[in-house]
């Protein structure tokens, strides 16, 4: 039998940080690919994360007029699920009632995000913004 | 880091597909759109598109895939999504535009498809 690694069993972190440019979306998926393969997460299950990942960055440049210009992410990786925290220091909005964007088709990223996490919870204020998702391990 | 989105092209005798390679974000929706478009001006009404090599998209860029559909469909045209990966399918169905669009799962099926009759 497999010998479990070192701190099995216990949550560990792992802190990213972004700067507000375009595609830097992608560098934090890479990360979020890794310490989900690790978790032995399945390839769609890791393509759940990325895509709602990105969402929660895209919501973060585009919306938050954040002035330092960066997102900070962290991954937990419990023993029963991969918790995903993406803060930023923006201006915060209401996310029961978010302002209506101008272009058609827009303003889908938090439908998008709650449709492929298992829990997407938001929390927004003048202090800027917190999305905190969780994404179950596979069973095994 | 710039993640720029392959397109490659393949011309048939009454459809043509378009297969891309990478992310679909803002800039990638707006070169498949201008791609599919130019395609239509050339007489090209029927459409595949062909995403097997693309596992990631973001919203900008699937609205833009909307607003294509919507184009394509002014000007009587179709267009069929195949080799979606399920989480770039759901994500899709989420943002409408499965409502909207053919999305089968191969260029195959997507062939047979555009060769039946288009429905009135």
């Amino acid at each position: 039998m497999a010998k479990d690694p070192p701190g099995a069993g216990t949550s560990k972190e792992i802190n990213l940080t972004i700067p507000m440019l375009p595609n830097m979306e992608i560098a934090a998926t890479q990360t979020a690919e890794a310490v989900a393969r690790f978790m032995e997460f399945d390839p769609d299950q890791i393509d759940a994360v990325k895509i709602a990942l990105i969402e929660a960055c895209i919501n973060a440049f585009e919306y938050s007029n954040s002035s330092e210009g960066q997102v900070y992410i962290k991954f937990i990786m419990n023993p029963e699920d991969l918790v995903v925290e993406i803060r930023d220091h923006g201006q915060g909005f209401d996310p029961e009632h978010p302002a209506a964007l101008p272009k058609k088709h827009r303003g889908k990223g938090l439908t998008i995000m709650r449709g492929l996490m298992d829990s997407v919870e938001i929390a927004s204020g003048p202090g800027g913004t917190t999305i905190t998702m969780s994404k179950a391990r596979a069973s095994r | 880091m710039t993640n720029d989105l392959q397109v490659h092209v393949r011309k048939e005798s009454s459809y043509a597909v378009i297969s891309t390679d990478g992310y679909i974000n803002n800039v990638g929706g707006e070169k498949v759109g201008e791609i599919a478009l130019g395609l239509v001006d050339e007489g090209y009404k029927n459409l595949i598109l062909n995403l097997e090599k693309s596992n990631v998209v973001n919203s900008i860029g699937v609205s833009i895939l909307i607003e294509l559909v919507e184009r394509i469909q002014d000007v009587e045209g179709r267009l069929y999504f195949c080799n979606l990966t399920k989480v770039i399918a759901k994500t899709f169905t989420i943002m409408g535009l499965a409502e909207a669009a053919g999305i089968v799962d191969t260029e195959a099926e997507a062939i047979v498809a555009l060769a039946a009759p288009q429905e009135a």
